[in-house]
């Protein structure tokens, strides 16, 4: 009970969390000398009675307060207006996040079930040949800049032919079965895939062996030994058990950086997803959609981290502790 | 206490290899007008795409020459339907060492004509090839480098003071305050980076000479950082504010803002230093990941990102890999970064072990 009236609570702080978020991406987009409604005016395919309602819809003609006030209104209710090609915003968001989605989670979990042993072992062998080889690999994954890696991953795809360069789907998509279809998406995915988790990788392999290292210098650990513990034991059911703590609120900031980093990594590669879309829209000036993937992309990473808390309030009682009274 | 951690920063194996390269590349950097065969404008249109120029030192007889090299030839492949260069052997040029060439000003003051190296007036010298517009290569990578290496720490001198007193205002009023100033700050850490990054820049007005915009983008990666940094600071400064020197300070009736600067930021002094090496890559990237998109460093100017915009298309990363090089300087300033900021943090932060 005292779990869930936590989690009502750090529900109920992201709503203001986010009014602020949206507070300054409105101001920093409407700051700029740029007309929104520039590109729908000039496009002939959209008719007058949209761009009328687009006006009226944003208010434009009324100070920003107000602006502001019409724009949250109709973002609450749904309504996010048409993108400069006429198309519905929510539509169009509707189709790429899934995809950012798919690409994030697939990173998440192939990092952290490669990185978190490779972290337990690098600790457990601390100052091995072993564990100076993965410092120097983690070294140099962090360094490679992400678009970078993917443009060389390109040249890979298009020399070799192994790998299709771009796109999440065939042309020919449509016509598959449902077997073919997964194996075809796999195919694609592989090379965004490698390139972010390469570089959420190194990162979580330094964590989790600082984590573990820290640990392991503690008292109990020491008792656990000194109890006659085999090693095992003393790693696997004592130390690791709150080297791992520190992990899950890193889970939340390393949603924050894959959204962030998945941004390159989509251009390079064609895919479509949330990054690549606002990039696209910021780069055609389009309002309404940079506006409302900026706030989808902040929602995203609340929602990461309100997870990662919640996951953290499940495994270390410390905190339901601290914040439930008795517990 | 900086001589102090440079010597031993010199005994770690790593740290030294790193400190030497980004010593030779700064080096560089800063005497590229000389080091340059060329000019960052210079432009040859007739030699787009050109390999880089091999130099020989063996010449046709099999004896030893002084080295040379030849130019190259533009010919249409009807096979391939795509043009093709080939060495055109009919005249020799020499290279020639701090002779005269282009006319520029030594670090921006002495007006010089000499180069490093060049060759004669009919001769073209690319070292690593001509981009689209027949620049070369690697005289834009110098003057390049001196945009990307130097960005990052200008927007790091921007961002510190900024966190810093952020921080420390609201760490040391705490209350009402802090509660508003942090949740402020956690606002603008909620809005994926990069997607801050590219709104930012993209709503620069167009016009602006190359020095405003530099500047501008200097800005704007500071605004990206300073929210987290600030973050960390006030827990720094919420954990020192009730410890005796500041109640002597206060005592004796320093003013709070006083207190803040004079006595409780320099606490956070190592913090500070390691914080700084270990995010100057990360601006490093920010840039070069800007420029990349088109929305960072613009041409004519040259920084390591916007030379990779070329590498976006197909056909130039598979007939022409020289215009990769800018990648994988990236990679070495980088790598050579954070494995300086591994080692500051070893000695100043003996506690964690990271690495």
């Amino acid at each position: 009970m005292e779990i869930l009236k936590y989690i009502l609570k750090r529900i109920l702080q992201t709503i203001p969390l986010l009014i602020i978020v949206s507070l300054i991406s409105f101001f920093i987009i409407r700051l700029s000398p740029v007309d929104p409604l520039a590109e729908l005016r000039l496009n002939p395919s959209v008719s007058k009675e949209t761009l009328q309602r687009e006006t009226e819809r944003l208010g434009l003609d009324k100070p920003i307060i107000i602006q502001y006030g019409k724009w949250a209104k109709s973002f609450v209710k749904g309504d996010l207006g048409v993108t400069s090609n006429g198309e519905l915003v929510s539509a169009k968001l509707k189709e790429r996040i899934p995809n950012t989605l798919l690409l994030t989670v697939i990173v998440i979990f192939l990092s952290w079930s490669v990185g978190v042993p490779l972290g337990i072992l690098a600790a457990i062998n601390w100052k091995s040949p072993l564990d100076r080889l993965l410092t120097v690999l983690t070294s140099i994954g962090m360094a490679i800049p992400s678009f970078f890696f993917a443009v060389l991953l390109l040249i890979f795809a298009v020399k070799t032919g192994w790998f299709p360069v771009g796109g999440l789907t065939s042309s020919n998509f449509l016509e598959m079965s449902f077997g073919e279809k997964v194996f075809d998406i796999t195919r694609h995915l592989v090379l965004p895939v490698t390139v972010l988790f390469t570089l959420s990788l190194a990162g979580l392999q330094r964590q989790m062996r600082a984590n573990l290292l820290d640990v392991l210098d503690s008292d109990y650990v020491k008792f656990a030994r000194a109890k006659g513990l085999s090693e095992f034991k003393v790693i696997f059911k004592h130390a690791l058990r709150n080297a791992i703590n520190p992990m899950i609120t890193l889970l939340g900031f390393e949603f924050a950086g894959l959204l962030s980093g998945a941004a390159l990594t989509e251009y390079v590669f064609q895919y479509p997803g949330l990054g690549r879309l606002i990039l696209e829209a910021v780069l055609k000036s389009d309002i309404n959609l940079v506006m409302a993937s900026l706030m989808m992309g902040a929602i995203m990473l609340v929602l990461g981290n309100l997870i990662a808390d919640i996951l953290l309030i499940i495994t270390d009682p410390r905190i339901r502790q601290k914040n439930g009274g008795q517990a | 206490m900086i001589r102090d951690l440079f010597k031993q920063l010199m005994k770690d194996k790593f740290a030294k290899i790193a400190l030497i390269l980004l010593g030779i590349i700064y080096f560089m950097l800063l005497f590229a007008d000389f080091i340059a065969p060329y000019t960052k404008d210079f432009s040859d249109r007739s030699m787009a795409y050109v390999p880089p120029s091999q130099i020989f030192t063996i010449d046709e007889n099999g004896k030893f020459s002084r080295p040379y090299t030849y130019n190259y030839k533009r010919d249409f492949d009807m096979d391939e339907l795509r043009i093709v260069y080939s060495l055109d052997r009919s005249q020799k040029h020499y290279l020639k060492f701090f002779a005269k060439g282009e006319p520029y000003k030594f670090l921006g003051l002495i007006p010089m004509q000499r180069h490093l190296v060049t060759t004669d007036v009919d001769g073209r010298l690319f070292l690593l090839g001509t981009d689209i517009n027949g620049r070369d290569v690697f005289s834009r990578i110098l003057f390049g480098g001196r945009i990307s290496m130097t960005i990052g720490f200008l927007a790091l001198f921007v961002l510190f003071p900024i966190g810093l007193l952020y921080g420390g205002i609201a760490g040391y009023f705490g209350g009402k305050v802090d509660a508003v100033m942090m949740r402020f700050a956690e606002a603008v850490m909620s809005i994926p980076s990069f997607y801050l990054l590219i709104i930012l820049a993209s709503i620069l007005p167009a016009g602006m000479t190359s020095i405003q915009r530099f500047m501008l983008i200097v800005v704007i990666l500071a605004l990206i950082g300073w929210a987290g940094f600030a973050r960390v600071v006030r827990g720094m400064v919420l954990s020192v504010k009730n410890q005796e020197f500041v109640q002597a300070a206060r005592s004796i009736g320093a003013s709070r803002l006083r207190i803040i600067v004079k006595h409780i930021l320099p606490q956070t002094t190592s913090f500070v230093i390691v914080a700084m090496t270990l995010s100057v890559p990360s601006y490093i990237l920010s840039e070069s990941g800007l420029s990349f998109l088109g929305l960072g460093i613009q041409q004519p100017d040259a920084s390591w990102g916007n030379m990779l915009k070329e590498a976006q298309e197909y056909t130039n990363i598979i007939y022409r890999p020289w215009l990769l090089t800018p990648g994988f300087l990236i990679f070495i300033a980088v790598l050579s970064f954070n494995l300086i900021g591994d080692a500051v943090r070893d000695i100043l932060d003996p506690k964690s072990k990271v690495r």
